[in-house]
């Protein structure tokens, strides 16, 4: 199976963010890493590689310090990457970014398309089905297994309550991978050194610009968001701490 | 004619989903300040009784887009209707539940007809004659007031509380109920659904329990969740956490409180190392009390805790213990 992975570049987990000046967008003086999600959806395609053969291709688009995302997905086993590299791809919409791939990938003929199933920053949720759509193909969304058939493959669709449900699907499809479908791999050290010759096409956004249009949804205002609810802080020592909560557990919550 | 907003509701089985309230809620209070009209539709086969039921809300009209193929929600058919229905009433805006069948058709049918959906949002803003949504960003460290460029028909989502449902206006008289046969080429439905399922029972039922003490990925290995526990004996409580915890296997998925997990509502619900994102907020917001130590004062969780405690959980949760084993002696 040729299988083409979506990863995206977002800020650490940890990272603590600031509003840049004009207040549209974070200070992007922070460190970054692989959206979570993707980092589960690259892991799916290694595993389903290792067990049908093919090829996994990664993909992301961003300024040139996304990159690191793709050396660490062909360091983990990776075959080949592209690159879209411009700072503006940041800031397009989730129907943009599509378009953007699948000019990328035009000529190319893969079975299936993973993505996460959404994004820690913008955690729009949609890039992969907008994708599928424009490609004609067929997706399944919050995926928490595969399994290949004679025909197609059968996924698990995470649902809502503790849900589930097995929906059957010809390919080519894209899917929209849910954290925790599989247990995450290390790159090894002969995986670094192996990364370094792999292949990693750069496309230009002048490329793709021909396929993307005018942004639909626009970021008027990025925002700390007002407290509606009044937390009381309880501060001091951690002993004076402990002391505090246990007042309020007797005397309020009662439940000592 | 004033602008229609078209709201889409939801059911499964032919019954409707609760949190399609919330949207008409949503709908009404938008429609109200901007002068608009609200009318609704529901997708599916034999949906009549669920069609009614929304009929008794303030709505201008309800649309019952039936058709055999649609017996089974599969993206393909389900959007194949809606985009014809679409087309031919040209609502000025769209607005649906975000829930999990949401997610997977709805930036499908907004594509088909060349738009951009503004998913997942909290609520809205009139600004002069123009619209905004808002929509959490960066895991709810940040807000994002977000305007549609572009032409009608307009597309947005909004997240499961985003508007209580218990709000929707009900109608003086039920609206007329429209049966529209959507015309879906079975055929074409390229996936096959099989039946909902639940994994194996669940051995902790914590929708029981009174005091629940939760762990996040603050709690950093898996070795540490002993400190957890121990709290959690100490009060007579349950032990819970959060989806990474669970997806790491160093708790039980039957132990996981959220979208995808139990909804717990107990007396008392400690979040240790919690950063408080919405799927997880979901499943425990009805909690009483609810307090939260976390290191980072800005993590969203404080934005629900009635108690806050910002700081290291590894110093102040052996303090806990002690103060309270100290208490119950
Ligand atoms: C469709 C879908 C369904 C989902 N369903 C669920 C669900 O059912 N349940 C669920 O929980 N999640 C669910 N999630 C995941 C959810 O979005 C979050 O990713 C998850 O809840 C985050 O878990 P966390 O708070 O433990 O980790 P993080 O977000 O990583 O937060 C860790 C927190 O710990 C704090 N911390 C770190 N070290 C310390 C320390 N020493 N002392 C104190 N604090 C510390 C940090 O400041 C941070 O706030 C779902 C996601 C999706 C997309």
């Amino acid at each position: 199976m040729k299988i083409l992975v979506c990863l995206k570049q977002v800020p650490q987990k940890d990272a603590p963010l600031k509003l840049n000046e004009a207040g549209a967008w974070i200070r992007e003086d922070v460190s970054y890493e692989v959206n979570e999600p993707d980092a589960y959806a690259l892991e799916e395609a290694l595993r389903q590689k290792e067990k049908h053969g093919g090829e996994v291709v990664v993909i992301t688009a961003g300024p040139a310090r996304a990159q690191q995302v793709l050396r660490e997905a062909l360091a983990k086993g990776a075959d080949r990457a592209i690159h879209l590299e411009d700072a503006a791809f940041v800031s397009l919409d989730a129907i943009n970014i599509a378009r953007a791939f699948a000019a990328a990938i035009k000529d190319e003929t893969f079975d299936l398309i993973f993505t996460g199933l959404q994004s820690d920053d913008y955690g729009y949720a949609q890039t992969g089905v907008i994708l599928a759509e424009l490609l004609g193909w067929p997706h399944a969304t919050i995926i928490m297994h595969i399994e290949k058939q004679d025909s197609g493959i059968r996924v698990k669709r995470e649902l809502e309550a503790g849900y589930f449900q097995y929906v059957d699907i010809p390919l080519p499809a894209v899917l929209t991978i849910q954290s925790g479908i599989n247990k995450l791999r290390y790159a090894t050290l002969i995986g670094i050194k192996q990364a370094k010759n792999k292949p990693l096409r750069k496309i230009g956004l002048s490329e793709v610009q021909s396929a993307i249009g005018g942004n639909q949804i626009k970021i008027e205002k990025l925002y700390v968001p007002q407290k509606s609810k009044k937390t009381e802080m309880i501060e001091g020592a951690p002993a004076e701490i402990a002391k505090k909560i246990v007042d309020h557990l007797r005397n309020d919550v009662r439940v000592l | 004619m004033p602008e229609t907003i078209l709201v889409v509701a939801e059911q499964h089985a032919g019954k409707l989903n609760r949190v399609s309230w919330e949207t008409v809620a949503g709908a009404q209070a938008i429609a109200a300040e901007m002068g608009w009209q609200v009318e609704a539709a529901l997708a599916g086969n034999g949906i009549a009784a669920a069609a009614a039921e929304l009929a008794g809300k303030k709505v201008g009209k309800v649309y019952a887009v039936e058709s055999p193929a649609l017996a089974d929600y599969t993206p393909d058919g389900f959007a194949a209707a809606l985009k014809q229905f679409i087309t031919d009433k040209k609502p000025h805006l769209v607005l649906m539940p975000h829930t999990y069948q949401v997610r997977d058709f709805a930036p499908k049918l907004a594509t088909s007809l060349g738009r951009c959906l503004i998913p997942d949002c909290i609520g809205y803003k009139k600004d002069g004659n123009r619209l905004l949504f808002t929509r959490q960003m960066f895991q709810g460290k940040f807000a994002a007031d977000v305007s549609f460029a572009g032409e009608p028909p307009y597309f947005a989502t909004f997240q499961n509380g985003a508007f209580r449902g218990d709000k929707a206006e009900a109608g003086s008289a039920p609206a007329p109920v429209e049966t529209i046969t959507a015309k879906v080429d079975a055929a074409a439905i390229r996936t096959k659904p099989h039946e909902w399922f639940k994994e194996a029972k669940q051995a902790v039922d914590l929708t029981q329990a009174e005091i629940i003490v939760s762990v996040g990925r603050g709690i950093k290995e898996q070795k540490n969740i002993d400190l957890a526990k121990q709290l959690a004996d100490s009060l007579g409580g349950e032990l819970a956490a959060s989806r990474p915890i669970c997806d790491s296997g160093w708790l039980p998925m039957d132990r996981q409180v959220g979208s995808s997990g139990q909804t717990v509502a107990p007396k008392l619900y400690l979040a240790l190392g919690i950063s408080g994102a919405i799927q997880r907020i979901v499943g425990m917001k009805g909690s009483r009390t609810i307090i939260a130590v976390n290191k980072d004062a800005e993590a969203p969780i404080f934005e629900i805790a009635d108690y806050g405690v910002v700081g290291n959980l590894f110093d102040v949760v052996p303090a806990l213990i002690e103060e309270v084993k100290k208490a119950k002696s």
